[in-house]
């Protein structure tokens, strides 16, 4: 089973229930370690030698967050900044991190629909994505297509519940292999669509 | 029986000291213990009190006045209007309920006059303030729902007492002239006239206390001697007493009133906490008085008339708790057990029939009747919880546990700040400023005034007197704030918390290391040193002013904080054994030096790889040669 670390950022945690119930489905789960960075470091000191430690020791890193401006809350930015050093994540001697997996799990105001060419940001969430991608690449890791719950202003409660189902399964999924052994991934724009598929 | 005053002291203590522990490690609480005291010291046991047992009760029933000058400083007005539904609907429900069906029952059962029914009735109703909020505080149920309802009815039957003792002269019978032994200033005056006295009497004592005890208090704290305002305390209680006896009027009543005005003051911890052993010591005499005067003659002569109304008086009170219960939608398990507590007859009894003797509403042989049926009743109730609580064991199943939502009066004093100094300040105005409202204790006269006029919630006092803490809720609280200078106070109140609280996380300000080291022996996590975070600061501020980018001071200076905070647990373990405060000059020395060449592993910080670019470059000019 592989193991999973879950690099999680959100500046109002406290006011975001997609991501409460997101967090508490997957703290359910084993093999899973979250890491709150705006709790753990609220002064974006980022602890690098413990987090580096942390990735050596899991198969799967996911960058769970809101969406902000077609990107990652800062301190995500700030954990790729002094986390992914040189010389550990790239570069020369840079191969620690080589043949794990990489995903964002996030949550947009947007709907679905919006972040579609004929929407209204014009381009999917994959392709906003690609400053990840290619980090991702860059150290060697393999990129998956995120994992997204979109119109979230306008989630009811007992859509919620499923929210935090759905998660579990791609996590499932995640540590059975279910993913990176399916050729059809690299069709699909979100992870959900594989959900459904299921 | 004749005898000394140390020999009776003697035998009162000795047999406190040896039934107290005993009914308490049968699980029956003091208030059985000390009553069963005086039943075994009462004239028809060991007969060691003859009839010296009424004036002991009489002169111990000044423990009930404390305790209620207590329960009267414990009503934060706030905390009362909270509770000010539960209060009007639980309170009044019973004891006009009750005192109805007991009125029916005393006019048609005994066939007594209207008067002495409705004079019996009201005294019936209410219950014993001493033994449930004892019984309460001991299994530490005060915050459960029995709790509160026990309290809230307990309340609204102390405030009934006013107007009780204000009707009773309306009751008595015109025209028979009362031989008056007790002679008070008002027994001369008719009934109406008599009201109106009371009334105005009430008025009085809320002025007197309000504007005359509160700035004589101010003065006395200001001499700063502990046993002047043990003293000015105690004349508090017992001045108030005495001029409601000049009237005629019940002492506690007084007590109670006097409290209350005071409960907004800044002294009502410190009065709490001084008044708390003599209520103490007092109360446990009362309850062995009660105990002692238990007429078994009388429940030999008239067994039947005693044991049906001890029964009938206990069984009206607690179907009519349960109906009031039932009507509040409480579970079944907390009816019973708030049935149960409120079922006897209350130490007010004493006092209203004991007015009303005077008042000849009712005869003398009545008068000892019911006074057998009040300490009767007293006595049963906490073997009655007894058996409550073994038959809980045997039915463990439908325990319930008690519902974790946080009860909201003492969720909003989780955090208890010690010391209000300029240090202590900054800590109450930022948790306030977020909507926490901390215990503060401070002890400062002058500036505990100042604050209350700012609206903070400040008392005033040690955080050295553990009854002190006691009453600051130090019991409920989570957070204790320790901020005193000098440290070596500060250190005598993490002790003192550390020994009484255990539950109790403290968070203590440290002067210096030398203190911190002190602090870390002590099994202190939460420390915090004013020297360190302010003098990072200001170093990070003169390395900007030097040129270096704020952001990178920044973090060196965070780095810093977190590197001194390890470096200062790592120094603590290999420090010498010296366990006094101040270190030598040498030692101290030694230390620094230490501390310097720790010091050393600190010139990178972990993040200066983070965004430099030199391996980088290092790495790229190769392969352009």
């Amino acid at each position: 089973m592989k193991k999973i670390l879950i690099i999680f950022g959100h500046p109002r945690f406290e006011n975001s229930k997609v991501h409460s119930s997101l967090i508490e489905a997957a703290s359910s789960l084993e093999n899973i370690t979250i890491q709150d960075l705006y709790e753990q470091y609220p002064n974006f000191n980022i602890n690098v030698a413990h987090q580096q430690q942390l990735l050596l020791e899991h198969d799967v890193v996911i960058l769970q967050h809101p969406v902000y401006w077609y990107s990652c809350p800062p301190i995500i930015k700030q954990w790729i900044d002094l986390v992914l050093s040189y010389g550990w994540a790239y570069g020369v001697g840079g191969n620690k991190l080589e043949g794990k997996l990489m995903c964002n799990v996030v949550s947009t105001g947007g709907s679905t629909t919006a972040y579609t060419k004929e929407g209204s940001h014009q381009h999917t969430l994959l392709e906003f994505f690609l400053p990840f991608k290619q980090t991702a690449k860059l150290c060697k890791l393999t990129y998956l297509p995120p994992f997204a719950i979109q119109g979230s202003h306008r989630l009811i409660e007992t859509k919620l519940q499923d929210i935090g189902l759905q998660y579990q399964q791609i996590l499932k999924m995640l540590q059975n292999d279910d993913i990176n052994t399916s050729s059809d991934f690299t069709n699909v724009t979100l992870l959900n669509e594989l959900l459904k598929s299921i | 029986m004749e005898h000394s005053f140390l020999f009776q002291a003697l035998v009162f203590l000795i047999a406190a000291v040896l039934c107290v522990p005993i009914a308490k490690k049968l699980g029956m609480g003091s208030v059985l213990g000390y009553l069963i005291a005086g039943i075994i010291l009462g004239p028809f046991v060991l007969g060691f009190i003859g009839a010296e047992g009424e004036d002991i009760l009489h002169a111990s029933e000044f423990g009930v006045v404390m305790l209620l000058f207590i329960i009267g400083l414990e009503l934060d007005p706030k905390e009362f209007w909270g509770l000010r539904k539960a209060i009007l609907g639980f309170g009044s429900l019973q004891v006009f309920g009750t005192s109805l069906l007991l009125f029916l029952c005393f006019l048609y059962f005994f066939n007594w006059s209207v008067n002495v029914s409705i004079t019996v009735s009201l005294s019936m109703a209410l219950s014993s303030t001493a033994i449930i909020l004892q019984t309460l505080k001991e299994k530490g149920i005060s915050n459960t729902i029995p709790g509160q309802a026990s309290f809230s009815i307990l309340i609204f039957q102390d405030i009934m007492v006013i107007p009780i003792l204000a009707v009773l002269p309306l009751l008595a019978i015109p025209g028979v002239a009362p031989p008056t032994t007790n002679h008070t200033l008002i027994s001369g005056l008719p009934g109406y006239a008599q009201t109106f006295v009371v009334f105005g009497v009430i008025g009085l004592v809320y002025a007197v206390t309000r504007f005359v005890v509160t700035p004589m208090l101010n003065l006395i704290v200001k001499v700063n001697l502990k046993e002047v305002f043990v003293a000015a305390a105690l004349t508090i209680v017992i001045g108030v007493s005495y001029a409601m006896t000049l009237v005629g009027l019940s002492p506690a009543l007084g007590a109670f009133l006097a409290g209350i005005v005071l409960a907004t003051t800044e002294y009502r911890h410190s009065l709490e906490s001084t008044i708390e052993p003599f209520k103490g010591l007092l109360l446990g005499l009362f309850f062995i008085a009660v105990g002692s005067t238990i007429n078994f003659g009388i429940i030999g002569s008239k067994p039947v008339e005693v044991i049906s109304i001890v029964l009938g008086v206990m069984i009206v009170k607690g179907i009519v708790l349960f109906a009031i219960g039932k009507l509040f939608k409480m579970t079944f398990k907390n009816n019973i057990l708030t049935a149960l507590l409120l079922s006897q007859v209350g130490e007010f009894a004493f006092v209203l029939l004991n007015f009303s003797t005077t008042l000849h509403i009712v005869d003398k042989t009545t008068f000892d009747l019911l006074m057998a049926v009040t300490a009767i009743s007293m006595v049963i109730t906490p073997m009655l919880l007894v058996v409550y609580e073994i038959v809980q064991k045997f039915t463990l199943k439908n325990v319930e546990i008690p519902k974790q939502k946080p009860d909201e009066i003492h969720s909003k004093h989780d955090v208890i700040l010690i010391g209000f100094g300029h240090f202590g300040s900054t800590i109450g105005r930022f948790l306030r400023a977020n909507g926490i409202s901390a215990t503060i204790l401070d002890s400062d006269p002058d500036r505990v005034t100042m604050l209350r006029k700012m609206g903070f919630n400040v008392y005033f006092g040690d955080g050295t007197d553990v009854d002190l803490l006691f009453a600051a809720g130090a019991e409920k609280a989570k957070y204790l704030i320790a901020t005193v200078d000098p440290p070596s106070v500060n250190q005598q109140i993490i002790t003192l918390v550390k020994k009484h609280f255990p539950h109790l996380e403290i968070i203590a300000r440290a002067k210096n290391r030398y203190d911190a080291y002190e602090l870390l022996d002590m099994g202190i996590e939460s420390i915090y040193r004013e020297t360190l975070y302010t003098a990072v600061h200001l170093a990070v501020d003169v390395l900007a002013k030097l040129g270096m980018r704020a952001y990178t001071a920044e973090r060196k200076g965070q780095d810093f904080i977190t590197f001194d905070e390890a470096a200062m647990k790592k120094l603590a373990k290999d420090r010498h054994d010296t366990k006094q405060y101040i270190l030598s000059v040498r030692e101290q020395i030694e230390l620094q030096e230490k501390l310097l060449s720790e010091d050393l592993h600190f010139t990178l910080t972990q993040h200066d790889n983070a965004w430099d670019s030199e391996p980088l470059i290092k790495n790229a000019q190769p392969k352009q040669r």
